[in-house]
């Protein structure tokens, strides 16, 4: 089969949900009402609080939203065959997500474009502001450690990328200024840096001289170098140091400096790499060779594995903090709710979808499929690179030579992994500091300590999982635990939004059914891997893995201990009022 | 005529594109000029929040120019009402 034709249903699906449910939730659940004064035009400030038109606000939206997460964990979840994941990133984006980006925007534009934090204070109670606050924090610690492991490994295996990756930094800085000091648009110069990037790119694929490869500097694979690590073990470590070198200094700065216009470059990646990967597989329209289900392998259940596996891109709790942070302080029109929203995870899901074809049309045989997916951790280690390789081979479809086209690809997830890794290196800093502000410690509450131990923290976690090959080869142990946090995260947003659809008299069902399922394939999930995989008594034991994953489950079980009391007093209590 | 029109439509195409990537940088930057502008109006203030200012006498010129933006100043630094008894915005 055509792998277009996951593409077309997919295409048919996320239509159809839009069409229908996301109307249906508009109209029946949120009663969106065009005549509602948004908070752009209520506390309209020029800054923080402007009505935009809902394309523009989509476009903002989606490239916020939008990053790695998407392509490596359907290019693992692949692991179990096609049909599951492709089944979990429609299914959870339309019924899901859809309703999770959609209800977190609504509810913030009812609340001022208050933050998803404090509307877990308004409408259950300090102790959720807290849990909630502890919940972001194990996200971003996640996402530091996953996405640092995530870079290191690409500049591994794309040594062609290294140099285009880092010149975008002084092209960031350079276009930051322009627009501060000059107030210029930056459209030109960021195409201009652009070009400067896949330029060094494709110099890069053809001369090995531009390749910065740290492991053959090291004496190559199999070399040892000092205190006994192999070059590889080497490489990554060094890579791990200079890279939070860069994002301690990158997260200090402000971010109109580099962040800004590193986003905005990435944001022309985005669009590009969408319109590539999607004009590519019309054109070539590959065979899909990895089979339809793998369902019976005997180390990593699919059923819940799944679940926590494929994140972003199915539904994930990140897109909350955007919906409530920004997004709703610049919505024109209550009814854009739907546009802005529901689309705007719609547009993730498309990121997935093209993920999981790229990753299952990529092998010459299922034999081969089967060899490199042997197992789920060699799923996880190599789901990636097939990704890179499989999406290199779409996009010859259009013209880019083979030798270049991966390396184009590796170039675009290192620099959406980069720029996420800074805002969440950057995040954990306002969290170890608000945390500081709560429990009285002011010496954590300061920049510089903030962001040391934000760092040196992520740091330790992406070192020190170590698989059979040292340092480095244990990273995708993490993926689970951060799929596992942002779902965490999700089903706390839908159980505000369940409480806030009861009180404002709608149907919470299409908020509860989401958060019900989440907390039960986390808590499911968590269970196995928590007492099965990775406890003292399993045969390959982990204290590290076992630890956090004892967090989460305890987290996951917070939530859901909340959520029943919360819901047991919400049918109690007779006078209840609409918050909004 | 029907090529303008075609490229009237890309160019509106093309502005869109641009304000939908450079909403948040734009954001920034209004942010930090904002910071800016508070910090000036602290300074032009702060003789009648006492703090002494060698410039005060001169900073009064400035009165005029800055009275409109006093409201939103005072409610951006947490102040619900106008802490100066000269001004009552509120």
């Amino acid at each position: 089969m055509s792998g277009i034709w996951l593409a077309l249903i997919g295409f048919l699906v996320f239509f159809l949900g839009y069409r229908f449910y996301s109307k249906y939730i508009s109209e029946k659940i949120y009663r969106l009402d065009p005549n509602y004064t948004t908070p752009a035009h209520k506390y309209k400030d020029g800054v923080d609080y402007v009505p935009t038109n809902r394309f523009v606000l989509w476009g903002h939206h989606f490239t916020s939203v939008a990053g790695a997460a998407p392509i490596v964990g359907p290019a693992i979840a692949v692991y179990w065959g096609w049909l599951p994941a492709f089944l979990w990133v429609i299914l959870g984006t339309v019924f899901a997500a859809g309703v999770h980006d959609s209800g977190t925007l609504f509810m913030s534009v009812r609340n001022k474009g208050q933050s998803v934090g404090t509307l877990a204070n308004k409408l259950i109670g300090q102790r959720a502001k807290i849990l909630f606050l502890f919940i972001i924090l194990l996200l971003v610690l996640m996402v530091n450690a996953v996405f640092a492991w995530v870079i290191a490994k690409l500049f591994i295996s794309n040594p062609s990328a290294v140099l285009s990756v880092f010149i975008q930094i002084p092209l960031a800085v350079w276009i930051g200024y322009h627009v501060y000091k000059r107030s210029g648009s930056m459209l030109l110069p960021s195409i201009a840096a652009l070009i400067v990037m896949y330029g060094t790119a494709i110099l890069a694929s053809y001369y090995d001289i531009l390749q910065i490869d740290l492991v053959r500097y090291f004496g190559g694979e199999g070399a040892f170098t000092f205190l006994g690590m192999s070059a590889t073990s080497t490489a990554f470590f060094v890579w791990i140091i200079i890279l939070m070198v860069y994002v301690y200094i990158a997260s200090t700065l402000p971010v109109w400096k580099l962040l800004q216009p590193r986003d905005y470059i990435n944001s022309h990646q985005l669009v590009l790499g969408l319109l590539i990967l999607y004009a590519g597989l019309f054109v070539t329209s590959p065979e899909i060779t990895a089979p339809m289900t793998n369902t019976g392998v005997s180390d990593t259940p699919w059923f819940p594995i799944l679940f926590i596996t494929v994140a972003c891109g199915a539904i994930s709790g990140f897109h909350g903090l955007v919906s409530s942070g920004t997004t709703s302080k610049q919505l024109d029109n209550e009814r854009d709710v739907r546009f802005v929203g529901y689309l705007g995870a719609i547009g993730e899901g498309l990121l997935a979808l093209v993920a999981i074809i790229a990753v299952v049309t990529f092998f010459g045989s299922q034999g081969e499929f089967l060899s490199t997916y042997s197992s789920f951790s060699a799923a996880g280690s190599s789901g990636l690179g097939v990704f890179v390789q499989g999406a290199g081979a779409l996009a010859t479809g259009i013209g880019i030579p083979a030798a270049v086209a991966p390396t184009i690809v590796a170039v675009i997830i290192v620099s959406f992994a980069a720029t996420t890794l800074d805002s969440s290196v950057r995040l954990m800093r306002y969290i170890i500091s608000e945390l500081g502000v709560e429990y009285n410690v002011p010496s954590i509450t300061k920049k510089h300590a903030a962001t040391t131990i934000a760092v040196v923290s992520s740091a330790a976690l992406t070192l020190i999982p170590q698989g059979p090959n040292g340092f480095g080869s244990g990273g995708y142990l993490l993926w689970p635990l951060f799929g596992t946090s942002n779902q965490l995260l999700a089903g706390i947003s839908l159980l505000l939004l369940a409480i806030f659809l009861k009180r404002r008299g709608s149907s919470m069902l299409p908020a509860l059914i989401p958060m019900i399922f989440l907390m039960f394939m986390t808590l499911y999930a968590m269970f196995i891997q928590v007492f099965t995989s990775w406890a003292p008594w399993a045969a390959n034991h982990d204290w590290l893995l076992f630890s956090f994953g004892a967090i989460v489950f305890i987290f996951a079980l917070w939530i859901v201990i909340t959520a029943v009391s919360v819901i047991l007093s919400e049918n109690k209590n007779d006078e209840l009022k609409d918050v909004g | 005529m029907f090529e303008r029109k075609i490229f009237n439509k890309l160019k509106r195409v093309i502005e869109m594109y641009d304000e939908m990537l450079s909403t948040p940088h734009r954001t920034e930057i209004a942010r930090e000029l904002r910071d800016e502008d508070d910090l000036f109006l602290l300074l032009v203030y702060s003789d009648m929040l006492g703090i002494p200012n060698p410039a005060f006498y001169y900073t009064l010129e400035l009165y005029p120019f800055i009275i409109e933006k006093f409201h939103d100043w005072h409610l951006r630094m947490g102040m619900e009402h106008s802490p100066l008894d000269g001004i009552r915005c509120c």
